[in-house]
């Protein structure tokens, strides 16, 4: 019996949920600060500089991107498994139109508005990936997984097919800017990072759009008799999905000023372990942004406080999976012993 | 007549239209060469299907398939050179053993907290990727530290045949063991208890527990199979390219279940057979390996993949709705 099922059928349904949620970014919360005081305790003098906490605001907003664009499709009780792909597509279709717009001029000449037609193109290319997913998804009734995992290897395909292979380099000025730029002393990535966030906290907390894609995980069948469209909500989910993943592709483009095929390939399952870290049911119903980026800094801290202790790289991949495990064992113990 | 009409038949009639095509765009492909290569490519990729055809029919999916069949080539090799050790039955064993503890360890996990098999499998495959490179080593092991034995078994001919110029060129024995393992999986499932009850839950696990089916056992056998399957294919990969590199199989896992879900099997369980899944990866290798002969660039391969994916799933998946109706 898995908590969502437990907790529906209980009376004062939402009270529940929220008191849960906070349970689980509290603990969040408090894993964060335990990372943070083991790691100084550690390496005090590297860990605690202004350099590291700039590096780690420049290269963190992009995978925070993707684990929300994640947690928004697992709240309709789907997952997405294209959204690398979709990140890199958005990437180098910007890349492949700036190189067509500039000639033979280069794309150092070009200003503020290729630019911003750019990210505009960027973004409709992951909504358009998106529609795609939700309309496998939605109309043709393919599960979540398989679906994804299609399109994904259809996006990667584009890519090759596109770059022919190696690496598109030689973004515009203004592009690199929104990666590796600062307004008023903010890395300008993290900026967009709290926009997003903030943004899409409001949409699922406060309007009835989000409540309307929490039910349609919580219970289908329910969420259609209580008048909820079920396919056009699920249409919006993976469309808001691709659109983020795409988001976090112009990040990562912009930050290493080139786009590839295979670029960010580990941030897929580092998303789905920080969706679900920061409460998210893969089942549906309960996800909020608060949680996935405590999650995230939780994460980020201890990889990057590894990498210090110049821990290998491959073992951080294993603590990662560790991690994810224990999740799964604290949760699950956790709603055996609510219910 | 019953064979007919069931999806396996559908399968063989599309893999047979697209032989005639692909026949037809470059008579080459009808080289006995090229289909001995076609077969030798079949086998790892084969065996590791089978193991994701049994999760499938239990209504999961495996992605550690591939982390296993590293860890079971991988260490395997490893502990040969270490301890200069030159045979065949014992590394294959142990290749074996690794595969189905792993297997069993994604068992406990999915039984034990009740999660979604996917996640679970992500989880622990990342774990066992970074045990095996962080741990027990980077480096390949080429040509020249792998074990004889190891080579010579990969390079077993069935019989050889001989080209105009007086190269020799033949089957792998390989094909044997596979379409071998393969009929046994089919015998299992078909005609033994533990193997309808895999169909049982996958179809319905609630309804497999209460017929009086142990479904913790069920997934035991399900995914302590599959990681054997994975640990044997993996040894016998790097056996038939004499190298053991610990960072294979990266990627493959897709193509994997896309063969299997080519095969007519069903994501939601309940549904899949070995001639399928067969067939599916005969399909799958086929076509990747003949775009070339096609004359189609090979950057297209991923999308040819996904598309062949996605039309896979939508057939299954309106043939999965019509039989709810």
């Amino acid at each position: 019996m898995n908590d969502t099922n437990s907790t529906v059928t209980r009376p004062g349904l939402r009270t529940l949920v929220k008191g849960e949620t906070a349970q689980t970014n509290l603990m969040l919360a408090v894993v964060c600060i335990l990372v943070l005081i083991s790691m100084t305790a550690l390496r005090p003098t590297m860990f605690l500089s202004s350099y590291n906490f700039e590096s780690m605001a420049f290269f963190m907003p992009e995978l925070g991107i993707l684990s929300i664009a994640m947690m928004i499709a697992m709240l309709t009780g789907g997952i997405d498994l294209s959204i690398v792909g979709v990140a890199n597509l958005a990437g180098i279709t910007a890349g492949t139109l700036f190189a067509a717009m500039a000639g033979d001029g280069g794309s150092g000449a070009l200003g503020l508005g290729p630019v911003t037609l750019g990210v505009i193109v960027a973004l409709l290319v992951g909504m358009a990936a998106g529609l795609l997913n939700g309309f496998l998804i939605s109309v043709l009734k393919i599960t979540p997984i398989l679906a994804t995992l299609g399109t994904g290897q259809v996006f990667i395909g584009m890519c090759l097919v596109l770059t022919g292979g190696p690496a598109i380099v030689g973004f515009p000025p203004g592009w690199n800017a929104i990666g590796n730029g600062k307004l008023l002393g903010i890395p300008v990535p993290l900026l967009i990072f709290v926009v997003i966030c903030i943004a899409l906290s409001v949409l699922l907390a406060r309007t009835s759009f989000g409540l309307r894609l929490k039910l349609i995980g919580t219970n289908p069948k329910a969420a259609v008799y209580a008048g909820v469209k079920r396919g056009q909500m699920i249409f919006y989910s993976y469309m808001l999905t691709g659109g983020l993943a795409a988001m976090a592709g112009v990040l990562l483009s912009a930050r290493t000023n080139a786009a590839k095929s295979d670029y960010g390939a580990s941030y897929l399952l580092q998303a789905v372990l920080i969706a679900v870290l920061g409460g998210t049911n893969p089942a549906g119903g309960r996800g909020n942004v608060l949680g996935v980026a405590l999650a995230l800094i939780s994460l980020t801290l201890l990889s990057s406080g590894f990498q210090m202790m110049r821990v290998s790289n491959h073992l951080i991949d294993f603590v990662w999976g560790g991690f994810l495990i224990g999740v799964i064992a604290l949760n699950s113990w956790r709603s055996r012993k609510g219910s | 007549m019953r064979f007919l009409r069931s999806s396996d038949a559908i399968i063989l009639a599309i893999l047979a239209v697209a032989m005639i095509f692909i026949g037809l765009v470059n008579p080459a492909f009808w080289q006995m060469s090229n289909l001995f290569s076609l077969l030798k490519e079949n086998v790892v990729i084969g065996i590791m299907a089978l193991g994701v055809l049994l999760v499938m029919i239990s209504g999961g999916i495996d992605v550690s398939f591939t982390a296993f069949a590293v860890a079971g080539m991988y260490l395997t090799v490893r502990a040969m050179v270490a301890l200069d050790y030159n045979g065949l039955v014992l590394p294959f064993m142990s290749a074996i053993l690794i595969g189905g503890l792993l297997g069993l360890m994604n068992a406990g996990i999915i039984h034990r907290f009740k999660m979604i098999p996917l996640i679970v499998t992500l989880g622990t495959a990342s774990v066992v990727r970074g045990l095996v490179l962080g741990f027990v080593g980077t480096s390949n092991v080429n040509i020249n530290k792998m074990p004889d034995a190891l080579v010579e078994f990969g390079k077993t001919d069935l019989f050889t045949l001989e080209r105009a110029n007086g190269s020799t060129y033949g089957l792998t024995a390989m094909i044997v063991i596979y379409l071998g393992l393969a009929l046994v999986l089919h015998l299992v499932l078909k005609h033994t208890m533990i193997g309808r009850s895999v169909y049982a839950y996958g179809a319905d696990p609630e309804a497999a527990k209460r017929v009086g089916f142990s479904t913790g056992r069920t997934m035991i056998f399900v995914y302590v199979t599959a990681g054997a399957l994975a640990g044997f294919a993996g040894l016998l990969h790097s056996s038939m390219i004499w190298l053991a590199n610990p960072r294979d199989f990266v990627g493959l896992e897709l193509d994997v279940i896309a063969a299997v879900v080519l095969g007519g099997a069903s994501i939601f369980g309940g549904r899949g057979t070995v001639l399928g899944t067969v067939l599916g990866v005969f399909i799958l290798v086929m076509i990747q390996n003949s775009l070339i002969l096609m004359g189609i660039d090979t950057t297209w391969q991923r999308i040819v993949v996904g598309a062949m994916l996605i039309a896979a799933v939508t057939v299954t998946a309106l043939r999965d709705r019509r039989a709810l109706v």
